[in-house]
């Protein structure tokens, strides 16, 4: 029997409404009473002046294995996780293979289990090979483990798959994730299409190309009565159209990721392929669309997008360059800081709820509370505690990061995965 | 001239001030000046190489660049993209590295993708002379565009300049706009709405769909390319409905003022943007073009290959 006992912290725990200064107890690897540990010798870890939450949950991570393992593994994708506070990941399943066949999956969950710190939770594809032509085997799918199919990185444009993949995914039980991008509309676009794609002459990827899926995918879901979650929102339109579908009730959510509101297109004019990323960072309207969505609670549920790649693949032109940032080890810090700090978005208690409630809630996990009996997946996060970002300290194996140097406000300090403490500062 | 020149490299013109833009312009005089002499060539970057590095194919411009740096007295070396160690998947920036490594001193670099000089010379300490850049920039063509406007008006300021063409795709329209806007000159922009969208405006130049409207008030027709080889279908509907819209035809010619030039940066689709008659025609300095571009890529060469030692 081992018991721990986090005292004095500010337990914020979304799921249960609660918000108190108190002591958390935790018994074999599960929430307790606090009675559970009166006459037990535990470990105790002072809390006072931090944040008690349940474990963060990042619901949109790559992890690249099998395949691109020098890129990242799972081994050091749970570490920089970890280290950013989270206690459960959600891969996506543009790997090579694809993880669109419960072998994939079975080995991910395999390698999880022997090299992860922290819970990995795969998803699979919605089509075989991610290739949008064919259904993946989604029934097996589920019963191999996936939380959710998608083809991220990809999007299904042929309409009728994607709502016969939807039909099929409600029966199994899945909710349906998309990376909303229209192909044609979007063409060879690496950066957004506005004023700084015409002073730049780089090829522009039009917000349009993202409303477009955003719209397919609210008439979608309506037509099937299932959840379609439109991930990495970066558009005003999808902003809006989102908040009109879901005030009619429509099962239909958006996620953002840290990028989206910390950066805007300007950003690009030096050409650094560490500002590349699809969707693209966008305008200032856009950003400012995307706050006001996160505020309103239209854009429910924030994560990473962790998209790792090596040095030598970024460091070529532009155009040529792989979209995506590592987040893992920055978003809390950026959600934080600018949500609740610099913009009073929201306030912390909202933060940590969509980043434990809320994704939990779509994905049906055990997972984003502290009530007892639950795992005990905890984060102490320090919300006022001002650090600076260093790529060269990142627990990940990749540093494609545009935020090397940034000062912020507000990180987790420790993070802990079934009673064990996984990470600390 | 007394200013001091401080750039190592030339990337694009919108980052030059105007001081900047006329200092290359009145050191490209005293290069002119050069070539009307019986020995054309000066001893400025003798000692110096300067690797033409053509990883998209060009004549034009590439020979333009050979014959200046000879005139310069540096050593040349030739690499296109089928010569280079780029099909063998090399990366862009280990090419350059090595080309370095040779002791290059000027590295001239035309590419596909925008933004690729800026890539490099952030990484060399070589001097990098952008000889085009995906649809971004081509500042020394920009640059011989305002030297011959400047020579045959003798200003730029106050000047209608009217660019035609496919101006989305256009890194000529940009270096164009960048460094004429700079020097006071009024820009419009005139071509189909799929290649010229109103998002230029910003760039604090005018849209217009109406060739017949502005040709009446240019002082200057710059007629682009239609670069019907990179387009996709969806951007106009052929090369005959162009022409009737856009082209600069013997009919139009009559709309502009007799002292309007009219210029092309070549290489010239008769026929399609511009009549032959127009293209040979008393108002054209399409060749004078050519010929400044020589002493201004003389001028180029000579100030950041002497800011690179």
């Amino acid at each position: 029997m081992s018991a721990t006992l986090i005292r004095s912290g500010r337990v914020i725990d979304p799921a249960n409404k609660r918000d108190e200064v108190l002591d958390l107890a935790i018994v074999d690897g599960k929430i307790a009473e606090q009675s559970a540990i009166k006459n037990q010798k535990a470990e105790t870890v002072d809390a006072k002046g931090l944040i008690v939450a349940p474990g963060l949950i990042d619901m949109h991570v790559h992890l690249r294995e099998p395949g691109f393992s020098h890129k990242e593994t799972i081994e050091s994708g749970a570490r920089a996780a970890a280290a950013g506070g989270f206690t459960t990941i959600v891969c996506m399943p543009n790997t090579s293979p694809a993880a669109d066949n419960p072998a994939t999956i079975a080995w991910v969950n395999d390698r999880a289990a022997v090299t992860a710190c922290v819970n990995v939770l795969p998803t699979g594809a919605i089509s075989k090979n991610i290739a949008g032509d064919e259904l993946a085997p989604i029934g097996s799918l589920g019963q191999a483990g996936v939380v959710a199919i998608t083809d991220d990185g990809h999007c299904v444009q042929n309409h009728e798959l994607m709502r016969r993949a939807v039909e099929y995914a409600r029966m199994v039980g899945l909710p349906v994730l998309d990376h909303c991008q229209d192909y044609n509309l979007v063409g060879n676009g690496v950066v957004n299409e506005g004023y700084w794609s015409t002073l730049l002459g780089l090829p522009g990827w039009p917000a349009a190309g993202e409303e477009a899926i955003v719209m397919r995918n609210i008439l979608l879901a309506e037509l099937c009565d299932h959840r379609i979650h439109c991930q990495h929102i970066s558009a005003a339109g999808s902003v809006h159209l989102l908040r009109e579908a879901r005030a009619r009730g429509v099962k239909i959510s958006g996620e953002v990721c840290p990028h989206h509101i910390a950066l805007t297109d300007e950003a690009i004019q030096n050409f650094d392929a560490n500002y590349k990323m699809n969707p693209p960072l966008r305008s200032k309207e856009d950003v400012d669309a995307i706050l006001e969505g996160i505020a309103d609670g239209t854009l429910s549920i924030l994560c990473s997008d962790h998209a790792p790649h090596a040095e030598f693949e970024k460091e070529v032109e532009f155009d040529q360059a792989p979209f995506g940032i590592v987040g893992l080890e920055t978003e809390l810090g950026i959600f934080i800081d600018r949500l609740v700090h610099k913009h009073r978005k929201i306030d912390i208690v909202r933060l940590i709820e969509m980043y434990t409630v809320e994704p939990a809630k779509l994905l049906k996990l055990d997972a984003g509370t502290l009530s007892v009996g639950a795992p005990a997946d905890v984060t102490l996060i320090d919300p006022d505690l001002e650090w600076t970002v260093k790529i060269d300290k990142f627990e990940s194996a990749s540093r494609n990061s545009p935020f090397d140097g940034w000062k912020l406000k507000g990180r987790a300090v420790r993070t802990i995965v079934g009673g064990k403490t996984v990470w600390r500062l | 001239m007394s200013m001091n020149w401080n750039r190592k490299d030339l990337l694009g013109l919108r980052e030059l001030s105007p001081e900047e833009i006329n200092f290359i312009l009145e050191t490209a005089d005293a290069f002119k000046q050069v070539g009307t002499r019986e020995i054309k060539k000066v001893p400025a970057l003798r000692g110096k190489t300067m690797v033409n590095f053509f990883v998209e194919p060009s004549t034009r411009t590439r020979t333009s660049f050979e014959l200046a740096a000879h005139r310069l007295s540096a050593d040349v070396i030739n690499i296109s993209a089928t010569t280079s160690s780029l099909t063998k998947g090399e990366t862009l920036k280990d090419t350059a590295r090595n080309l370095e490594a040779l002791h290059a001193d000027i590295l001239v670099l035309r590419h596909s993708s925008a933004g690729a000089p800026q890539f490099l010379a952030q990484r060399l300490k070589s001097s990098v002379i952008n000889a085009g850049d995906g649809a971004h920039e081509h500042p020394t063509q920009g640059l011989l565009d305002i030297y011959t406007i400047r020579e045959r008006r003798g200003k730029v300021d106050k000047l209608h300049i009217v660019i035609v063409g496919d101006i989305l795709f256009s890194r000529v329209a940009r270096s164009n706009i960048f460094g004429l806007t700079k020097l006071g000159a009024r820009v419009t922009l005139v071509g189909p709405s799929t290649l010229v969208p109103r998002e230029f405006e910003k760039l604090g130049v005018t849209v217009s769909y109406k060739i017949d409207d502005v040709l009446p008030t240019a002082d200057v027709v710059n007629l682009l390319r239609i670069q019907h080889e990179r387009q996709r279908k969806e951007y106009f509907p052929g090369i005959g409905e162009y022409t009737t819209l856009f082209g600069l035809t013997k009919e139009r010619a009559k709309l502009l003022k007799p002292d309007c030039l009219v210029m092309h940066p070549g290489p010239i689709n008769r026929g399609v943007e511009i009549d032959s008659e127009v293209a040979d025609g008393l108002q054209s300095v399409i060749l004078d073009q050519v010929t400044n571009g020589l002493a201004v890529r003389m001028a180029v060469l000579y100030l950041c290959g002497g800011i690179a030692t």
